[in-house]
């Protein structure tokens, strides 16, 4: 098999083992399964900035948080809002903010770049923290989920957990063939290019700044399609989802997965969470689940230190011992 | 606004301005010098203020607890640098943000593990244990005048140390050209062990230092630590003259914010940050 077809068999068989998922999983599991796939949304919107367009964000964090307080503002208070005019409304707000300050803090690079995005996502976790808007510290509920409705149908109905599972899945595998087209083609490698040598893409006549500003809505956008759908899952918003360990959080995952391949924050994603549920599980370790944090700081240690290409490296490491083995079974 | 009140905010912003300088001064030291993002740096300062406070109640004395807890401060920063943190010199900050994020969450651990997750006064001392009177009803605290006596003194040893000494001279060389001044025969590899563990150690100072103040609480870190990247960002990265300055600027409009304008207190010293940074992309004492 080449690696472009197996990496196709691969995709095709995750996807029909998720889609098969809510058949055997508990409702635990589907729900937890639920919020792993939207903080791969999450982290893959953030892998296009850090993995293919070379920007460290450290304020993504901004984009998913504010995107559940439009859900929870904009909405009816006591009705359903519908999900056809509020998720567009939740990603746009995101995309204006994320062009807003995309003007002021690309103008920035390295760690200058990193603070002011941080600072940014602070702003915004002071005005929701701070001020009566979003309910202050508390936050606010979100009684009613979104209706999906075409006419009278019910396309879905979001309070059923398998329901919401598929849609959270159908979404982020339109995220991620979205992100795969999108950096196939001529914009997407432009970005690479960014990321390797900026200045040699702006001799190229490539317009660099408004390439990268593009990159940043998307991503912007993206998180906040995330945002939204963890706002629905919870029914609530609260200004933790903006703070920095968000945002750190999500960074992990990148890493952790492997940024740069798209499929590896995926993975990351996946690790975090399963990780920090089997470390904080009182019935397997006991005493120690109340400190998981301390199992999840070492391992973070460890990928920084010895898994600088995370998880997809070492999928791609196999990968390649596999090629050379059906090389070596070709040439008898 | 009468002028003792004016004269407490104006004393308060300078104090928490300089105790801010002091955490913020090791890690612009570590950025500048070393090439590393630190963000474990808000956890000395926790890790400072839990050992001054655990350290005053065996021997019943902050002094005492100080003068225990600086040389633990150091071995422990030469021990991480030795142990983690010089194998990340040669990679993208990108490495070094996550090292230093899981780094975060065991040091929190290691706290609640050791100290547990409660909340705890630390006493001023005795001799420190006044205030002056300004008016009929308001006075000032004479620990929190010592507090920023003692940081402008070290501000003054830091600033003799890089510009005045030798070894400060090899620090500021070391910054500019790691191999050059390596291959001049100095061993810049302990010295950026010993500028590493005098940020650590002066974060942890300050945390023991405000530790009667500030009370100590889990996650007391974290807060102090975003504020401080704040104003490494706005002094320029490397410059301990910018970090004194923006330290002093963001300790003033934070205090003076949150008595003037309370709802927009947490916003205020951001905004500060994003207007510099539009005006001076590298910070005010920062080499674009």
């Amino acid at each position: 098999m080449t690696a472009s077809r197996r990496s196709l068999a691969l995709f095709l068989v995750a996807s029909l083992l998720l889609a098969l998922f809510p058949g055997v999983g508990g409702t635990f599991y589907v729900q937890l399964l639920t919020n792993v796939m939207i903080l791969a949304i999450f982290a893959m919107s953030l892998d296009l900035l850090i993995g293919y367009t070379g920007l460290v964000s450290f304020g993504h964090a901004a984009y998913f948080g504010l995107a559940g307080y439009v859900l929870a503002l904009l909405g009816p208070q006591y009705e359903a809002a519908s999900l056809w005019w509020s998720l567009p409304a939740a990603m746009g707000v995101c995309a204006l903010f994320a062009l807003l300050t995309g003007l002021l803090v690309l103008r920035t690079k390295g760690i200058f770049f990193i603070m002011v995005t941080l600072a940014f996502a602070q702003m915004l976790f002071f005005v929701f923290h701070d001020t009566k808007l979003g309910g202050g510290s508390d936050g606010i509920y979100i009684y009613n989920k979104p209706t999906l409705l075409i006419g009278d149908f019910a396309l879905a109905n979001l309070d059923n957990i398998a329901h919401f599972y598929y849609l959270v899945l159908l979404l982020m595998l339109c995220v991620y063939l979205l992100l795969r087209r999108i950096l196939g083609s001529t914009f997407g490698r432009a970005l690479v290019g960014i990321k390797v040598n900026e200045h040699r893409m702006q001799a190229l006549g490539f317009p660099v700044f408004r390439y990268k500003l593009a990159s940043y809505v998307l991503a912007g956008a993206l998180g906040g399609l995330a945002g939204y759908l963890a706002a629905v899952q919870f029914g609530f918003v609260n200004p933790e989802i903006l703070s920095w360990h968000k945002s750190g959080q999500v960074i992990v995952m990148v890493i952790l997965g492997g940024m740069g391949t798209l499929y590896g924050p995926v993975l990351g994603a996946f690790a975090f969470v399963l990780l920090q549920e089997a470390f904080s599980n009182q019935a397997w370790i006991g005493e120690w689940a109340k400190h998981w944090q301390l199992g999840m700081g070492v391992f973070i240690v460890l990928v920084a230190m010895y898994l600088p290409q995370g998880l997809a490296g070492l999928l791609q490491r196999f990968g390649r011992k596999a090629e050379a083995k059906e090389e070596r079974e070709e040439q008898p | 606004m009468d002028f003792a009140f004016f004269l407490i905010q104006l004393l308060n912003g300078l104090q928490y301005g300089l105790l801010l300088f002091l955490v913020a001064s090791g890690l612009t030291l570590i950025f500048g010098i070393m090439g590393i993002i630190n963000l474990a740096h808000g956890s000395f300062y926790m890790l400072g203020a839990y050992l001054a406070w655990s350290l005053a109640s065996l021997t019943g004395s902050l002094a005492a607890a100080i003068a225990l807890g600086i040389p633990l401060t150091v071995l422990f920063g030469m021990a991480l640098e030795w142990l983690l943190v010089r194998r990340l010199y040669d990679r993208d900050h990108l490495f070094q943000v996550l090292l230093t994020y899981g780094l975060i969450l065991v040091f929190e651990e290691i706290r609640s593990i050791l100290w547990g997750d409660d909340m705890h006064g630390v006493p001023v001392p005795a001799l420190l244990n006044a205030s002056i009177p300004l008016t009929d009803n308001l006075s000032y605290p004479v620990y929190r005048l010592f507090i920023s006596g003692v940081c402008l003194l070290l501000a003054y040893g830091l600033y003799l140390l890089i510009k005045k000494t030798r070894l400060g001279m090899m620090i500021r060389a070391g910054a500019s050209n790691r191999d050059m001044v390596q291959s001049l025969g100095i061993n810049i590899k302990f010295i950026y062990t010993l500028v590493f563990a005098v940020g650590v150690a002066l974060a942890g100072f300050a945390g023991m230092i405000n530790a009667p103040l500030s009370s100590v609480f889990p996650n007391m870190g974290g807060h102090v630590l975003i504020i401080c990247f704040v104003v490494v960002v706005i002094g320029g990265i490397g410059s301990v003259k910018g970090a004194m300055a923006a330290s002093l600027m963001i300790g003033l409009a934070d205090t003076f914010g949150q008595v003037l304008v309370p709802e927009m207190a947490g916003m205020i010293v951001y905004l500060l940050m994003a207007v510099v940074l539009i005006w001076r992309p590298a910070g005010l004492f920062g080499r674009a």
